[in-house]
């Protein structure tokens, strides 16, 4: 087949690809600005953070503040390692899990057919939709009375069933089409294996977004209210304590805030290009 | 006589009704058995769900009804809470204003903006389509870092904009953008639809990467002469469980603001002018420990959402018709 790209799209207007760019640059000057100003104000030497009238760009970049924060770093009570692995792992572990479990109820959700199906889904929206603020007492109560209160358990077990992955895995899962979940079954392949084999290739962008969600999620939990050994805190954690001890630290907190950025920039951007890829690949076609 | 009739028709249904109930029961119980493997499928999430999600709204709705104060336990009060909430606190009625005011305001322009970039950034060569979504996330991928606004909304002379808008002459005096009451919202506004497009737009751009290509061309032929009859006739009406899901996501969002303005305006904003309901829950809740009285602000949030849901699906259902 002749590449699609080359060929001029019909329906399309040159004066309004042209209007669609400039919009697109103007909004994206927008987003991207006060996000360059915060990478600069990382690279600033102390006296240039507090510079009036402040610059927007970096005059004499420094590695300082970066330098202090792992200075500060080596002087914690455990070593910093410990932090780091700590919300690696749990990142890890959460976002597979969640992934998993939230796409295997979405699944049925979506294609099956049982009774209280859409009681049960509607339950998992409105979820969404109470406050977190109120629910953490009830929260701490029950994972008290479990007896996981200041173990991984306590940061993991709920992040594997947040709503939010269903929701997104569902309604992606109800655009496949039944008939090729139909012949994968007549082909003799049990229900695990058209999940595995079937649906979820064909989703593959959407949980790809939804690994996002999740990575982002754990990545900047703060776990302080579940866990208060010093071993199982997060980095989120471990960092804030830094910068609450004080003004004197406010370049090290702008390189906190950069370097907590990097991850889980990193892992999106390998992500979005995925989801960008899969495109001419497996959009669903019956 | 009549009274009598009724009674025995009356006896009669109950007669009736046992069996019936019992019918329906071993049908359900036969069909659930039937459906075996769905519920396995479901158990992992449901089970763990509604340990952590769904039991603490439960309980949070229960304490709604008590005066509990977290140290001791809840003392039952019936309708106490609300009725106060509404009779008499004037500052719980203030911050429902302004909640709106929000809703109203940053959950409509960052829908639909998150649906155009979305939709914008998809008719671009790959490359630069994954760039341009990079950049228009980061912000929410990027955590902390809205806090630049307050360097860049500065009330001084050396604030960004400040100094901007008294050189070119159109103000003479330094505004305190997230201090004074009069340019408080609009500021936040700003900063918070930088912040809001999220969820709901990685969804579309996803949404948009798993359409039938076959649909377009089928349009091409049937005389779709725009991409505007494009889009409403054909793209939309196949997204239509990803802008379900991204209204949802505004919905929770918009009502819910609170976490953005503490650090930029401070806590309570100056004549409480940005005092959200979720500003008055914390309030309540993390500082006077009054958590009865948090859940009952809580709940009344809650069914606000939940009615504004119906009315979106609502309006969703009209799409591409």
């Amino acid at each position: 087949m002749v590449s699609i790209s080359k060929r001029r799209t019909p329906n399309r207007s040159r004066f309004g690809d042209l209007t669609n760019i400039l919009v697109l640059i103007g909004f994206a000057a927008f987003m991207a600005l006060p996000l360059v100003f915060a990478v600069n104000n990382a690279f600033k030497p102390l006296e240039e953070l507090f510079q009036f009238p402040p610059r927007f760009l970096v005059r004499n970049p420094t590695l300082d503040n970066v330098r202090d924060l792992f200075a500060l770093m080596n002087a914690s009570w455990v070593p910093f390692t410990r932090y780091m692995f700590n919300t690696v792992f749990i990142t890890l572990i959460g976002t597979v899990f969640h992934i998993i479990v939230a796409s295997m109820a979405a699944y049925v959700l979506a294609k099956h057919q049982f009774p209280g199906k859409n009681l049960f889904f509607n339950i998992v929206i409105m979820a969404l939709m109470f406050s977190p603020h109120v629910t953490a007492i009830p929260n701490y109560l029950i994972m008290s009375r479990l007896g996981w209160v200041d173990t991984y358990n306590a940061l993991v077990v709920p992040a594997i069933a947040a709503p939010l992955g269903v929701f997104l895995m569902k309604q992606f899962m109800e655009q496949i089409p039944v008939s090729l979940l139909e012949s994968a079954r007549i082909d003799g392949a049990n229900e695990f294996i058209v999940f595995f084999r079937v649906a979820m290739p064909l989703v593959k962008p959407a949980w790809l977004t939804l690994l996002i969600f999740s990575f982002q999620g754990l990545w900047n939990l703060d776990g302080g209210t579940f866990v208060y050994s010093e071993e199982l805190k997060t980095l989120p954690t471990a960092l804030q304590q830094i910068v609450a001890t004080g003004f004197s630290r406010a370049g090290a907190a702008s390189a906190i805030a950069l370097f907590m950025m990097i991850v889980p920039l990193v892992v999106f951007i390998i992500s979005q290009n995925n989801v960008i890829e899969t495109m001419s690949t497996s959009g669903i076609k019956e | 006589m009549q009274i009598e009739q009724i009674s025995t028709k009356e006896e009669k249904k109950q007669a009736q009704f046992l069996p019936i109930l019992k019918r329906k029961l071993s049908l359900l119980g036969s069909e659930m058995k039937k459906n075996k493997l769905s519920y396995l499928f479901l158990a992992p999430f449901g089970i763990i769900f509604f340990t952590f999600y769904l039991l603490p709204v439960i309980i949070s709705v229960f304490f709604s009804f008590t005066y509990y104060n977290v140290l001791e336990s809840p003392q039952f009060i019936g309708w106490q809470n609300y009725l106060n909430l509404f009779l008499s606190d004037d500052l719980f009625l203030q911050s429902i204003k302004v909640t709106f005011l929000f809703a109203f305001i940053t959950g409509p322009i960052s829908y639909f903006a998150s649906f155009f970039f979305a939709w914008f950034i998809n008719e671009l060569p790959r490359r630069i389509r994954a760039v341009l979504v990079v950049i228009f996330y980061a912000p929410s991928l990027s955590g902390q870092v809205f806090v630049v606004w307050s360097i860049i909304f500065s009330g001084d002379q050396y604030g960004y904009i400040n100094g901007f808008l008294m050189e070119i002459g159109i103000i003479s005096e330094p505004i305190q953008w997230f201090n004074n009451p009069e340019f408080i919202m609009p500021t936040l506004m700003i900063v918070i639809l930088w912040t809001s497009i999220g969820a709901g737009f990685l969804a579309f751009v996803a949404g948009l990467q798993t359409l039938d290509q076959s649909l377009f061309e089928a349009g091409y032929v049937e005389g779709i002469k725009n991409r505007w009859q494009e889009l409403w006739f054909i793209t939309l009406p196949q997204m239509k469980p990803q802008l379900l899901f991204g209204a949802i996501m505004t919905i929770t969002q918009s009502f819910a603001i609170h976490d953005v303005i503490v650090p930029l305006a401070g806590f309570p904003t100056t004549d409480y002018a940005a005092h959200t309901v979720v500003s008055h829950l914390v309030d309540y809740g993390t500082i006077r420990f009054e958590m009865g009285y948090a859940s009952a602000i809580a709940t009344i949030l809650f069914i606000v959402m939940v009615g504004s849901n119906v009315i979106i699906q609502k309006l969703l259902g009209k799409v591409g018709t």
